[in-house]
């Protein structure tokens, strides 16, 4: 696992990250969610050493990164780019082999991994021949053509066709099964609620949350239920410790005081009709994200 | 919510299969990065149309000028010398004059001052002459005919410099100048623009990612040194070829040291322009401003041009030319050419080269690594330098 421990980077005057601590960790997709100039980009690029920080470590397994433990990181930077001029197969064997693959190895992954990738037969082509989403395929493949034990993606999503998008989810979510801790960052919300076990969410150069997906949801739960039920609800305003927020007909949304007084708007409910669904809402990423970012 | 994700766990079986028996890859050593970076560099040269066509044309400028020179030393006319009665025999014997025939002495004087002919010879009436002709010249000593005239004794020398004629001496000079210039200005703005490109595209910082920053700069300054440095021996084979097969073989002996220290020089002089061309260039952003970003370093390539066209018979110009690291790669060629040169010399101007391009590479370097990652406007030299 990766960890992330008091970093502090300035900007000149401009502080842009202040105590950022949180870890990342094997086997699981961590969504690195914040609003644009939040300081996404500059702690990933701290994390890959291309930045130094003013302050701060950041730890693999309990022990401070090294250039070398670095290089074997797949990156995928903010800033696209590869060679124009340089065909995509030999490209991508040509990065590999930077990190330290044999020519054998680099041309066997390069090829199996533009197959997945839906690029096989581009290979040949020059990279500025490609379209954008092409591109952007190719950029990813040039992030995990060696094989990284970790991957760390800047928003690897934007620009991608809701096909590609499908594709690059699989690769990523196969990457993790495989036991490699990933870390992206996306402004897509519903991606990252879909596909991410873990969340971190940064605003202002400060982590504002941070934790398992289904916890951040839970915590920021509200003691909100939504009832439905087959006959009319009126009677529910009558219910000691309740406050109706929305009613009509069947369809009740309430704020219970206690646990127990949903409960008993639920056994009441079924005492008096057929109950379709008792429900306690839980929060979107998109109004979670809202709420601590404020 | 978390069923998704054991849909694609159980669909990538393959996948997971791979985990277990992925290799660990050690990383590449420095020189190997290094290498890696340069053939890059290399392949990316030769695949350049632009690039092929400069070196042809360059490649038969310098044959042509071969040729140009074989032509003109096989049409060398003979100074032209007035003879008078008896001399003329004496003078004919000797076949390097063209000789005109002078009624008398008088005649003869006339033809020096009108400045038809160079000399004239006449026969020594005085009584004790010893060669039994007479020289007359306008207002100097006429060197050549007084020297083909005179009865020499056998000379050794100790230290034999070779004296070349003002027409070689510019030729060669040009040749040096031209060709250090040429080089320099292409394989330089090549590495420029290929390092403007790099951060144009932002390809730049996944090299970064991937080895370290010193690596890359190597790489980009190995790759195309060897190019530059593969395009000059081309040209001195070829020159050395054409003079061999047009029968200036003597010429060729002459000019034959320097030209091998001409590449000497020039390895290493070009490996300390390639890095100020890469430190430059790494200060912007885009392909438009890479020309005002590298012009300083552009200065310092045409200043040795320069100088050693309108200096090469200056011997004081071209002795600190010889020693300053920019100018050396011409100008301690041109010295040891002219024979002006003591064996120490080259020996301390490369000592000297070297050292400066070891400074160079450090600065460079730090400039290249500071300002890798700097978009937009310009960065200023303190930033560079500072980081």
């Amino acid at each position: 696992m990766l960890e992330i421990r008091n970093v502090n980077k300035r900007y000149g005057t401009r502080k842009v990250l202040t105590d950022v601590s949180f870890g990342v960790d094997s086997g699981r997709l961590t969504g690195f969610v914040g609003a644009n100039g939040a300081g996404k980009t500059t702690t990933m690029r701290i994390i890959l050493g291309v930045l130094s920080a003013d302050s701060g470590t950041v730890l693999q397994d309990g022990v401070p990164l090294t250039g070398d433990d670095r290089r074997r990181f797949g990156y995928m930077p903010e800033e696209r780019g590869l060679y124009p001029k340089m065909r995509v197969g030999e490209h991508l064997v040509y990065l590999a082999r930077l990190h330290g693959l044999s020519s054998a190895s680099a041309r066997r992954n390069t090829t199996e991994l533009l197959d997945r990738l839906g690029l096989g037969e581009r290979a040949g082509d020059l990279v500025q021949s490609l379209s954008l989403g092409n591109q952007q395929r190719a950029q990813i493949a040039a992030a995990l053509v060696h094989d990284p034990e970790f991957l760390v993606l800047d928003e690897p999503f934007s620009g991608l066709d809701p096909l590609a998008v499908e594709v690059v989810m699989g690769v990523l979510s196969g990457y993790a099964a495989q036991g490699a801790p990933v870390l992206f960052s996306s402004h897509q919300l519903d991606i990252v609620e879909r596909l991410c076990d873990d969340v971190v969410i940064i605003a202002d150069g400060e982590i504002r949350a941070n934790g398992p997906r289904e916890q951040l949801r839970e915590q920021h739960s509200s003691p909100r239920f939504e009832l439905r039920t087959i006959a009319d609800a009126k009677w529910i305003r009558a219910v000691p410790g309740i406050t109706v927020l929305d009613l009509s007909d069947g369809v009740a949304v309430f704020e219970a005081a206690t646990d127990a007084a949903s409960q008993a708007v639920l056994r009441e409910a079924l005492d008096r009709a057929p109950v379709t669904s008792f429900s306690q809402q839980r929060p979107s990423l998109a109004t979670i994200f809202k709420e601590v970012v404020r | 919510m978390s069923a998704p994700r054991n849909d694609r766990t159980g669909t990538d079986h393959a996948g997971t299969d791979r985990v277990q028996a992925r290799p660990r890859y050690p990383a590449p050593t420095f020189a190997r990065s290094v290498w890696l970076v340069a053939t890059r560099e290399i392949m990316a040269r030769l695949r350049s149309k632009a690039f092929l066509i400069s070196t042809g044309l360059l490649l038969l400028i310098s044959i042509g000028s071969v040729v140009a020179g074989s032509i003109a030393s096989q049409n060398q006319t003979l100074p032209k010398v007035a003879v008078v009665g008896a001399a003329a025999q004496i003078v004919e014997q000797t076949q390097a004059f063209t000789t005109v025939q002078a009624d008398d002495v008088d005649d003869a004087e006339a033809l020096v001052r009108a400045g038809t002919v160079s000399a004239a010879v006449v026969p020594d009436t005085a009584t004790d002459a010893s060669v039994g002709v007479r020289v007359i010249a306008l207002d100097s000593a006429p060197v050549d005919v007084l020297a083909t005239l005179s009865v020499t004794p056998t000379l050794d020398l100790l230290d034999p410099s070779t004296q070349q004629s003002g027409g070689l001496i510019y030729l060669v000079s040009l040749g040096f100048g031209l060709v250090f210039f040429m080089s320099a200005i292409t394989f330089g703005s090549t590495i420029a623009q290929s390092v403007v490109e790099e951060k144009q595209t932002r390809v730049v910082e996944i090299l970064m990612t991937t080895i370290p920053v010193r690596a890359l700069l190597g790489g980009k300054v190995v790759g195309n040194s060897i190019m530059a440095f593969g395009q000059i021996v081309a040209i001195g084979l070829l020159v050395a070829i054409g003079m061999a097969t047009t029968g200036q073989t003597g010429l060729l002996g002459t000019v034959g040291p320097s030209i091998v220290w001409f590449g000497v020089f020039f390895a290493f002089g070009f490996v300390m322009l390639a890095s100020l061309f890469a430190a430059t260039a790494s200060m912007v952003s885009r392909q438009e401003d890479v020309g005002s970003a590298t012009s300083p370093v552009l200065f310092l390539v045409m200043i040795p041009y320069f100088l050693v066209i309108f200096f090469n018979d200056n011997p004081t110009v071209l002795a600190i030319m010889s020693y300053i690291p920019f100018s050396a790669p011409v100008g301690m060629p041109m010295r040891i050419f002219l024979g002006t040169a003591a064996w120490w010399e080259p020996l301390l101007s490369l000592g000297i080269l070297l050292a400066s391009t070891a400074v160079v590479i450090l600065l460079g370097s730090r400039m290249y690594s500071n300002s890798l990652l700097r978009m937009g406007a310009r960065v200023t030299f303190r930033q560079a330098l500072r980081g």
